[in-house]
């Protein structure tokens, strides 16, 4: 498969990136090679193999449920840029 | 035409954790703002989730209380998508291997059971909260229920009316109440909804368009958003138009859903395995440890209340709502053995006076202990049902029992039959009217008289005494 400009543009769009037509052009050709290399490895016969989630032989390592955290909101905030009655401050957004 | 309703609900439970889900953070409700969010919930650079083992605990014992699958591998991925209280701009969710597929739950419409199926139910975390208001042009964030676990509960579109809805989510929520694994505050959000409602002519196979009702935390707004959703796509339908798919909000104070984004510009969500998270690998260990711990399921003690107490099946369900209130009857059933009539008071006069008072049987100063000494009172004769509802009302405004009521008040019924006799014979000689009117045959002539010997022992006489003893006079 290949992508269409107009497929690159909506996956900027999900990415909150905006892009001009050069761009575009340019990660179309880059995704387009990325697919090439995908439809390279789906040639390969999968039948029987279990698809992996993650490489190594190893689970999921699990903590007891205890509060280990304490404040440090001074400290994570101090590099916020907009900060108000404890508040992270972002331009409004409303969906 | 006929049209036929077709509902299916996902739901958001909290789970009831000390910490986090990833992180070591508490989930208290109500602190200051972003005192509960620590570098790995704001998403700094180069952290690392760890997970909570309470959180796959909950989900497994919901997974064996509702009989379904337990994965025994399950996987965590990346829900991608931006919005501010969202800060690594992924929420990690599971997707296509969850902890819990498949099981079901039996509701109670009307006088029919029927049994909703489960698609599946998945471990995620919460995102934090936005704040639009106060802040000129901009929105606050907090980020204290970022990374507050959630067990999202998928159900079959199985449901055919809002009632039905209605009923599997109550359902629901008495069950994830009752192990404990959520502690139900709807109004902290610990209990959320989105409805998927379609129609489709009668007798249709295939479903209709569906719309998704999002984040309903009322079981009325529950109802209401979906009545006014059947009713809007039938006129819709009907007018000759296509429902188009959407995610809709519902608005309390119109009663109106109205549309937040359609498919056009729908999420897409690209979730894929998060690689900081290895694969959740559930042993049979794990899951035995967990069944050790499973109490009586509300089905199954229903049952029983039924079986040994000779309690009706209505009121076994309504006994098996919470478990604080199925615990409260059995200590009462403990103390006095008159399941039927305890049953009555619980279901009755205790339930109505909690729902006046808006307050939960657990800040309810009436005792079960008193209320079987109340209740004994009444089995023994000792009571009249009139004269217990005064003792009730001195037992809910007083931490005296029922005795020491009784005996302060000069509440015990007469069912001494001399004196009873005695008010008889008055009544008889104050009401030569009634009584010629009883015996020319009218039945009703009976109960003044009756009320009148009520009425002179102070409501204390046995009144079925008192019909007795009228009757013999009478005849």
């Amino acid at each position: 498969m290949s992508l269409s400009t107009t497929d690159v543009s909506r996956i900027a769009g999900l990415a909150r990136l905006r892009m001009n037509e050069a761009e575009i052009i340019a990660a179309q050709g880059q995704l387009n090679g990325i697919f090439g290399l995908i439809e390279a490895m789906q040639a390969v016969d999968t039948q029987g193999v279990l698809p992996m989630a993650h490489p190594q032989e190893a689970s999921l390592r699990l903590r007891p449920d205890a509060v280990t955290e304490t404040d440090r909101r001074a400290a994570y905030q101090a590099v916020a840029p907009a900060v108000e009655k404890g508040l992270y401050l972002v331009p409004k957004v409303i969906e | 035409m006929k049209w036929e309703v077709v509902i299916g609900l996902e739901v958001h439970t909290q789970l009831s954790t000390c910490s986090k889900i990833f992180s070591g953070s508490s989930t208290a409700f109500g602190a200051a703002p972003n005192t509960q969010a620590s570098a790995v919930d704001i998403a700094l650079p180069g952290v690392l989730p760890v997970m909570n083992r309470a959180a796959v605990e909950k989900a497994i014992c919901f997974g064996l209380a509702v009989d379904a699958h337990i994965n025994r591998t399950s996987v965590f991925a990346r829900k991608n998508y931006f919005y501010p209280d969202l800060p690594k701009g992924y929420q990690i969710s599971q997707f296509e291997l969850p902890i819990v597929e498949g099981g079901h739950i039996n509701i109670v419409v009307g006088d029919t059971v029927k049994t909703v199926q489960l698609t599946r139910a998945h471990l995620e975390e919460d995102a934090g909260k936005s704040l639009h208001e106060d802040f000129q042009g901009m929105t606050g964030i907090d980020l204290n229920r970022a990374g507050t676990p959630l067990l999202e509960i998928v159900s079959e579109p199985d449901m055919r009316s809002a009632a039905e809805a209605v009923a599997y989510a109550r359902a629901l929520y008495t069950l994830v109440t009752w192990l404990g694994m959520c502690d139900g505050n709807m109004q902290e959000g610990s209990f959320r909804v989105d409805a998927n409602v379609s129609v489709r002519p009668l007798g249709q196979a295939e479903l209709g368009t569906r719309r998704e009702i999002k984040n309903l935390n009322s079981f009325r707004f529950l109802e209401q958003a979906i009545n006014y959703e059947i009713q809007w796509q039938i006129d819709l339908l009907e007018d000759g138009g296509r429902v188009q798919q959407a995610t809709v909000l519902f608005d309390p104070d119109s009663g109106e859903t109205r549309v937040m984004r359609t498919k056009e510009d729908a999420h897409d969500y690209r979730y894929f395995p998060d690689p900081d998270l290895l694969p959740l690998v559930i042993t049979e260990a794990d899951i035995d440890a967990v069944r050790a711990t499973l109490p009586e399921l509300p089905a199954a003690m229903a049952v029983r209340f039924a079986e040994t107490y000779g309690v009706s099946a209505y009121d076994a369900g309504l006994l098996t709502q919470s478990l604080a209130l199925a615990q409260y009857f059995e200590a009462a059933v403990a103390l006095c053995p008159q399941g039927k009539l305890l049953a009555n008071w619980v279901n009755g006069e205790l339930a109505a006076r909690l729902n006046r008072e808006d307050r939960a049987l657990a800040a309810c100063s009436l005792s079960a202990a008193r209320l079987a000494g109340l209740v004994a009172r009444i089995a023994d004769g000792t009571l009249s049902s009139k004269l217990a509802k005064q003792v009730f009302d001195a037992l809910w405004d007083s931490d005296l029992d029922a005795d020491a009521i009784i005996e302060r008040d000069g509440l015990k019924q007469v069912s001494d039959s001399g004196a009873i006799e005695k008010l008889v014979d008055e009544a008889i000689a104050a009401n030569p009217k009634a009584v010629e009117e009883f015996r020319a045959g009218k039945e009703k002539a009976l109960n003044a008289l009756a009320g009148q010997v009520m009425k002179a022992s102070k409501g204390k006489a046995n009144p079925a005494q008192v019909q007795d003893i009228l009757r013999q006079r009478l005849q």
